[in-house]
């Protein structure tokens, strides 16, 4: 699903390395935490995926594509067998929820009728049934993040990055969205997340990725956040 | 792609930035319209030129009586019957000559009646005063050097004039006035590119929340691009619209109505409004591709995708 080999990034003006050295690999279906203290490189790490930055040294598969060798023209094709999730929720303000979900249907050409269906479908999913026709400002942050899940998710991505998605959620929100996300996980859909919330990550007992510096520090099956950071 | 969705984000795109797009749609008019007059005052060179090259005559004036005093050219007397003869075969020999008219001064002297029949001298010249002339026309109006060597100096001719030259006056000051409108034609359109890049900018900034969301979800470059290449070809086919209308109404102003120029010179024949109409379409695609060329191009600055 991901591999990384050897993997380093600098970004110019910077003498110390955003990643260095990093080789992992996350198997399909799979559930992975990525921690570690600010700068450490969790973004860079995601946006590697993503291919919004490219490699210094290393390689980066996704999907079974090499990305370093993927053309720009071919990178959006890519990002649609991705979700992505944000701490900021990064909703449109001025479109409904279920307009919003749409969104990511109608930018990559999906019929009308089947926009129609798949919308409420996926809203059901994540628990915001009856909501379609509100605005995000109406929400709650844990309602929004459910709707950028709904949107990451309606195109039934085979990966899911979500880059600290409780990141603006007081600890009993943050558990439904990790419900939510483990149950996104169960359908078989492959988990990045990058998160800060140690209770989150020792609760919930999954593979745990550490970064410190740029440098893999720990890649652990069932970890727990780590040693007070 | 859905054209109604890509039609509403063109709408919401162009009323946020309502300004700046009524200053792409002046400019744009304006570089259009300067482009289409340039266009068209060639095409009125041309016509005229076609229209007075082929009325024009290389004169060849013969030495009067009154010439044989006055001037020196003249000084062997008046051009005798002997000599016009000979002028007349030694015209007619030469392959670039079409036709040779004489005009004897009798004809002369009418036709300058009929000219100036208004003006104090017509009243007091008389028929010796005038000079009788041949009228030659060239097959290549250009080749004119080969006649003046050929009969300048001759006994019994007085001078050679090119009528092309006066006319060429007038023709070189149409042309500078066209060099002129294509220079201002430059700078507006310089102006006019500026806006339009500054106005995507400015555009692509304030809508980066959707393009970023349109690029997460995975939306091909060109779809993201699309909104704004549309917005900018559609503020300068409203330009382009403006600058036919400003072209149209020029026409009229100048040449039927307002300055009523087609009265004032009979002799000139205008272009007609086929040629303006002709312009048009070429000025509508500059303006909906010139736009959106530049809003292209900016984008590959300002929306990395």
């Amino acid at each position: 699903m991901i591999r990384f080999d050897n993997v380093s990034k600098s970004y110019p003006k910077q003498n110390r390395p955003a990643l260095r050295d990093v080789s992992l690999e996350i198997e399909k279906g799979e559930f992975v935490f990525l921690v570690g203290s600010s700068g450490s490189g969790k973004s860079t790490f995601l946006r590697l995926i993503l291919r919004e930055e490219r490699t210094s040294h290393g390689q980066v598969h996704v999907l079974g594509k090499d990305l370093a060798r993927l053309s720009n023209w071919k990178v959006p094709h890519m990002r649609r067998q991705l979700g992505t999730v944000f701490q900021d929720f990064r909703l449109l303000p001025n479109k409904t929820v279920a307009e919003n979900v749409a969104f990511a249907q109608e930018v990559i050409g999906k019929p009308r009728g089947e926009i129609r269906k798949a919308v409420p479908q996926v809203l059901d999913l994540v628990g915001l049934g009856g909501k379609e026709d509100r605005m995000p400002g109406e929400l709650s942050g844990g309602e929004q993040q459910r709707v950028a899940i709904a949107r990451a998710f309606v195109n039934r991505p085979m990966l899911l990055i979500a880059d600290e998605p409780t990141g603006n959620l007081d600890p009993q929100t943050s558990v439904g969205i990790m419900k939510l996300l483990d149950r996104i996980n169960r359908t078989g859909t492959t988990v990045v997340m990058a998160t800060h919330d140690q209770n989150i990550v020792d609760q919930m007992r999954k593979r745990v990725i550490e970064l410190e510096q740029g440098r893999l520090v720990r890649d652990q099956a069932r970890g727990v956040y780590g040693y007070q950071h | 792609m859905r054209a109604q969705f890509v039609l509403s984000e063109i709408g919401v795109g162009l009323r946020r930035n309502l300004t700046m797009t009524f200053a792409v749609i002046v400019s744009v008019a304006l570089s259009l319209a300067l482009f289409g007059g340039a266009l068209l005052m060639r095409e009125q060179v041309s016509t005229m030129k076609d229209f007075w090259y082929d009325k024009v005559n290389v004169s060849i004036y013969l030495c009067n009586k009154n010439d044989a005093e006055t001037d020196e050219k003249c000084s062997k007397g008046a051009v005798t019957a002997e000599q016009r003869d000979q002028i007349k075969s030694d015209l007619e020999d030469m392959n670039i000559v079409e036709k040779v008219h004489h005009e004897s001064a009798d004809e002369a002297y009418k036709h300058y009646r009929e000219q100036y029949s208004d003006t104090a001298i017509a009243t007091v010249i008389t028929p010796d005063q005038m000079q009788e002339s041949f009228r030659v026309k060239l097959k290549d109006p250009e080749k004119y050097k080969v006649v003046a060597t050929a009969f300048a100096g001759r006994d019994g001719v007085q001078s050679i004039q090119d009528q092309r030259g006066i006319l060429e006056n007038l023709f070189n000051m149409m042309r500078g006035m066209n060099v002129a409108a294509l220079f201002i034609m430059g700078l507006m359109l310089v102006i006019a590119l500026m806006l339009i890049v500054n106005t995507v900018r400015v555009s692509a900034f304030s809508r980066r929340r959707e393009t970023g969301i349109m690029r997460l979800v995975g939306a091909s470059s060109f779809y993201i691009q699309m909104p704004f290449i549309m917005e900018a070809a559609f503020a300068g086919l409203l330009g382009g619209l403006v600058a036919c209308v400003m072209l149209l109404v020029g026409r009229y102003f100048l040449i039927d109505g307002g300055l009523a120029l087609s009265e004032k010179m009979p002799l000139v024949n205008f272009i007609g409004w086929d040629a303006v109409i002709a312009v048009l379409p070429l000025v509508l695609v500059i303006g909906l591709l010139m736009p959106s060329m530049a809003a292209f191009i900016a984008l590959r600055k300002y929306l990395k995708v």
